[in-house]
């Protein structure tokens, strides 16, 4: 069997308003009170990893830097906990991105799995160095929920890139 | 002008390698972290950031508080009346009380006097409405609606109708953290108030609370209450903190242990008290000369070297 490149459907060029705005409302959704919910993903996480993986010249360490830092203000937890989460989360996105993208969407699901699972980890390890209580399992959940998630999230952020459906038959491609 | 513009465009052009742009971030993460987690000296980064995150917050919870809004407004009349006789039932049953209690007040007080004791302060503050819990797993914390703008600052405890619920940890200009007495290792001196032992009670991380390094044979039974001693000079006197749910006394440990819980609904959400700031209370002695001499000596020695001592 040939393996197919997936993302080879000729898109358009991503805007970079798109990209701030899905990053927002990521922001927006973390912030909601069921964010408390076991199983809840990070989304901030999730899309920072969509587009470190498709886009990792526009959107790289420095934005994952600047929205963990906003999650740590927000969720009142250490300055740098989410920061240094992201951080290392947006540099293995960027740097599996050419090979994640060869594969088809639900393999590329189990590829991102361990790099959001990094995420949990770093915040669990930082904040037990500082002296904090073990949260339980429940706080692992969420990588499995996000992964799950992956397919629906890359065809709902790719939605503004598909071309238009009409056929020119004087138009090469 | 770009269509003019002849210079190709350069090839490659990739910025800085990504591991020296990863190093760069990851230690600007640590040296964040040891600075919060050590030195505490982020609060101004922080309050900055606030002002981007705080909108943002509001937005993401104005739906909930929305419904929960159309909630209260649709309950029915029913339970609308039942909590109305239940409220004037027991505003009836503390009258008695309530109306002796300015009374004993200016009596405590003319009696206090009289002894010569100090005054007892009383007590006062903001009523601040609770917004949300903080998402934070590892902490137990609440954000209520005062901060700088109302004179808050960090220290302040917070009480709710039945008793403690904590204490104001960080000021955002608009909105501040209560740190829960139930949160792990935050610490409240308190007093048994059967017996008048003094002790101060842990938060578990779990909700609940324990009276840590009481003797094995300490009189502690289950069902006291405790209240704050206001030893720390940060709580007042006499609010109740917590009662005794459990008292295990195992003679291989020297210790008992001393499960309690909260008497305050402080996982629940609504409406506490911000007590203002506390009188300061008197100086403590300079351990290097209490050691030697009578105790009121020894005050009498301090008051005279302090101000020598301040630059």
């Amino acid at each position: 069997m040939q393996t197919t490149f997936t993302s080879s459907r000729i898109l358009l060029p991503v805007r970079p308003w798109f990209i701030a705005l899905s990053l927002i409302v990521a922001l927006l959704l973390n912030m909601l009170p069921t964010a408390w919910w076991p199983g809840v993903p990070d989304w901030v996480a999730l899309v920072l990893c969509f587009w470190s993986v498709r886009e990792f010249r526009k959107v790289g360490m420095g934005w994952a830097f600047l929205l963990g830092l906003a999650m740590d203000v927000a969720d009142a937890s250490l300055m740098g906990q989410h920061a240094l989460a992201y951080v290392l989360l947006a540099y293995g996105a960027s740097s599996l991105s050419r090979r994640v993208l060869w594969f088809p969407l639900l393999q590329q699901a189990l590829q991102i799995l361990p790099l959001l699972a990094i995420v949990p980890l770093i915040q669990v390890g930082v904040r037990m160095l500082a002296g904090s209580d073990f949260p339980g399992l429940g706080f692992f959940v969420w990588p499995l929920v996000a992964a799950v998630l992956w397919a629906p999230l890359s065809l709902l952020l790719l939605l503004p890139q598909y071309q238009p459906v009409e056929h020119d038959a004087n138009r090469p491609i | 002008m770009a269509a003019f513009d002849h210079t190709p465009p350069p090839f490659f052009k990739r910025g800085p390698a990504p591991l020296a742009m990863l190093t760069l971030y990851v230690a600007l993460a640590v040296s964040l972290l040891v600075l919060d987690a050590k030195f505490h000296y982020l609060d101004l980064l922080r309050q900055a950031l606030a002002v981007v995150t705080h909108p943002l917050q509001q937005l993401a919870h104005a739906p909930a508080r929305g419904l929960a809004q159309a909630g209260e407004y649709l309950q029915s009349v029913d339970t609308l009346h039942d909590e109305n006789q239940r409220l004037k039932r027991t505003r009836l049953e503390s009258a008695p009380l309530m109306l002796r209690l300015q009374q004993l007040e200016v009596e405590n007080a003319r009696l206090r006097r009289l002894l010569a004791v100090r005054e007892r302060q009383s007590a006062g503050g903001q009523v601040a409405q609770v917004l949300y819990a903080a998402r934070d797993p590892f902490s137990r914390r609440i954000v209520v609606d005062k901060g700088q703008q109302d004179k808050i600052v960090a220290g302040l405890p917070v009480v709710d109708d039945a008793g403690i619920v904590g204490q104001v940890t960080r000021v955002y200009p608009f909105v501040s953290e209560v740190t829960l007495i139930t949160g792990k290792d935050q610490a409240v001196p308190v007093q048994i108030v059967r017996n008048g032992l003094r002790s101060v009670v842990f938060g578990l991380g779990n909700g609940q609370l324990e009276l840590r390094f009481m003797p094995a044979n300490a009189d502690v039974q289950e069902g006291d209450v405790l209240v704050t001693s206001g030893l720390d000079g940060v709580f007042l006197p006499g609010f109740p903190v917590a009662r005794v749910l459990k008292v295990e006394r195992d003679s291989s440990y020297s210790f008992a242990r001393i499960l309690c819980v909260p008497v305050a609904g402080v996982e629940n959400f609504g409406e506490v008290m911000i007590l203002a700031q506390r009188e300061a209370p008197p100086p403590l002695p300079d351990p290097a000369e209490a050691v030697d001499g009578a105790p009121e000596e020894t005050v009498v020695k301090t008051r005279k070297t302090r101000p020598l001592r301040r630059p």
